[in-house]
């Protein structure tokens, strides 16, 4: 029960990042892996600001801000260098591997016995259940955050971009400067996520963040495949559904592990679910036609 | 209100493949002027809007609109005075987004996008109300996502759109070229309408000689980047279709 109670946890806390995933590769159609490298930056933050005895809660928006700026400078080498997307994440990304480990200044850092998010409210007297609780809390102001911004006249500006760029150029839309801001977004809550994580493991590894982006797209590709079946038209719910999706992806992960599978192997299991994630529908498709 | 001067544009210049698309271009075209304009394929019609619209830069030559030189203005800050109707009627609309959404976009053409919701009440019965008015019964279907409709709908959509903000001029590249022959005209008589009702100054390509011939106050003909015929709304008035046919003979 434990086991399963703890793939919800990181399921849940990883969840950010699988929104931010669902921003660039569903609103904005770009393929954006700075994901690997601003997770992880999102972590060193967390480790560098705590152990100061600063209150975790204002260690967010600064982690945001750090995860933003990863982001905004991928969307800027792409969109004014005109570089392409896949290669301008990859650059940041791995720039981002020296920026993180000169911060950090060694490969980890333990965030033992110092105040981390989860040690302010304790309703059930239990670590796992005021944790979990804790982390749906802040999942959820943030999912209400993000369908309210995506509902605003500059939302619908953003979701156009990604959909007709033609059509936001004739509208007085700066595409460039959309993409940017999109991609500013996503990466602050993909750091959010290792800010979530690093605390709720207690520690920061600078190859924590490596292939996490696979973990992102499985979630939202699960998210997509809930989202066709059922018809989610309610941006709302549709957010909803990627946090689902990141909670599944776990739960696969740890029944995979809880039959013990090696967990070296746990990369490629990641990497085969996927790929079966996306060619399913394929083959399915394929049979009944 | 628009004025080119000396417009060059060529493609791939200094290359194998030059393409030299506008030659030496001069046009003036008036407020109120709804300028047709044909030739065939490559004449460099859609070119010369799309250096209008800022699509595309010119190679040298200066262009202004309302006496602004927008000559290096990117497309997007253009948009304040311009609107377009694309000859894909994809390309005009965001598919996946809601009619309203589509047409919420439409309405801020010239304003800034802000953090609140503006897709109100008031809003969605303005929408409708100017929806009604095309009389395709799609007043009821605001919430569905544009793309599901057909391409002469999405073109009247756009059309209108077009409208919701503060516009000076309109431009129509082969608008109908993609319908069929009932949805083009109504596409036709509804921007002849929008034109008259909001006093736009609009530009019309067309292969459709009929359509050249019926609509707008000015005709001018181009080929291989030049202007080589050109009628004013009395020349054109008083021009037998028949004769506008001859010219592409």
């Amino acid at each position: 029960m434990e086991f399963y109670l703890t793939a919800l946890m990181i399921g849940i806390c990883l969840s950010t990042m699988s929104l931010g995933i669902f921003i660039t590769m569903k609103i904005f159609k770009i393929p954006d892996i700075t994901t690997d490298g601003s997770y992880t930056l999102g972590a060193v933050v967390t480790a560098l600001l705590l152990p100061w005895q600063l209150n975790p809660f204002l260690a967010i928006p600064i982690t945001l801000i750090a995860g933003g700026v990863a982001g905004a400078l991928t969307g800027i080498v792409h969109t004014k260098l005109k570089i392409d997307a896949l290669l301008a994440g990859i650059l940041v990304m791995t720039a981002l591997y020296s920026i993180n480990l000169s911060l950090l200044g060694r490969s980890n850092i333990p965030l033992i016995n110092i105040k981390t998010i989860f040690s302010y409210f304790h309703p059930f007297n239990k670590e796992v259940y005021d944790g979990l609780m804790m982390a749906t809390l802040i999942v959820t102001i943030i999912i209400s955050l993000l369908a309210y911004l995506l509902k605003t006249d500059f939302g619908i500006a953003m979701r156009a971009t990604g959909n007709s760029d033609s059509m936001t150029r004739a509208l007085g839309i700066n595409n460039d400067k959309m993409k940017i801001i999109g991609l500013a977004i996503a990466n602050s809550l993909t750091a959010f996520s290792g800010y979530l994580v690093a605390q709720y493991q207690n520690f920061t590894d600078i190859n924590m963040g490596i292939g996490i982006v696979i973990t992102g797209l499985g979630s939202v590709l699960i998210s997509s495949a809930i989202i066709n079946w059922l018809g989610v038209a309610n941006i709302w719910i549709q957010l909803l559904c990627v946090v689902i999706g990141c909670v599944i992806f776990q739960m696969v992960l740890a029944v995979t592990l809880s039959l013990g599978i090696d967990p070296n192997m746990l990369k490629l299991v990641t990497a085969i679910f996927v790929l079966l994630i996306v060619s399913l529908p394929k083959f399915l498709g394929r049979a009944a036609a | 209100m628009i004025a080119l001067s000396n417009i060059n544009k060529v493609f791939n210049k200094d290359k194998d493949n030059e393409v030299v698309a506008i030659k030496s271009l001069s046009l003036t075209i008036n407020e109120g002027e709804y300028l047709t304009i044909v030739g065939s394929n490559g004449s460099g019609k859609s070119t010369l809007l799309n250096i209008i619209s800022g699509a595309e830069m010119p190679t040298n030559g200066t262009i202004t609109i309302e006496g602004t030189d927008v000559t290096k203005m990117p497309e997007y800050k253009r948009s304040k005075w311009i609107a377009r109707v694309f000859q894909n009627p994809l390309s005009g609309t965001a598919p996946d987004l809601s009619i309203i959404d589509n047409f919420r976009l439409a309405a801020l053409r010239t304003q800034s996008r802000g953090l609140t919701i503006g897709v109100n009440a008031s809003f969605k019965k303005k929408v409708k109300d100017r929806i009604a008015t095309l009389g395709m019964g799609l007043e009821n279907k605001t919430e569905q996502p544009i793309g599901t409709l057909s391409g002469g709908q999405r073109q009247a959509l756009t059309l209108l759109m077009g409208v919701m903000d503060e516009t000076k001029i309109l431009l129509l590249d082969e608008p109908t070229a993609a319908l069929d022959p009932r949805s083009a005209d109504i596409i036709m008589k509804t921007a002849d309408v929008l034109i008259k009702e909001h006093n736009l100054t609009a530009i019309l390509i067309t292969h459709n000689l009929k359509y050249a011939h019926q609509y707008g106050n000015r005709l001018i003909q181009m080929s291989e980047g030049v202007i080589t015929k050109s009628l004013d709304s009395q020349q054109k008035l008083a021009l037998p279709l028949t004769d506008l046919f001859a010219w592409f003979i």
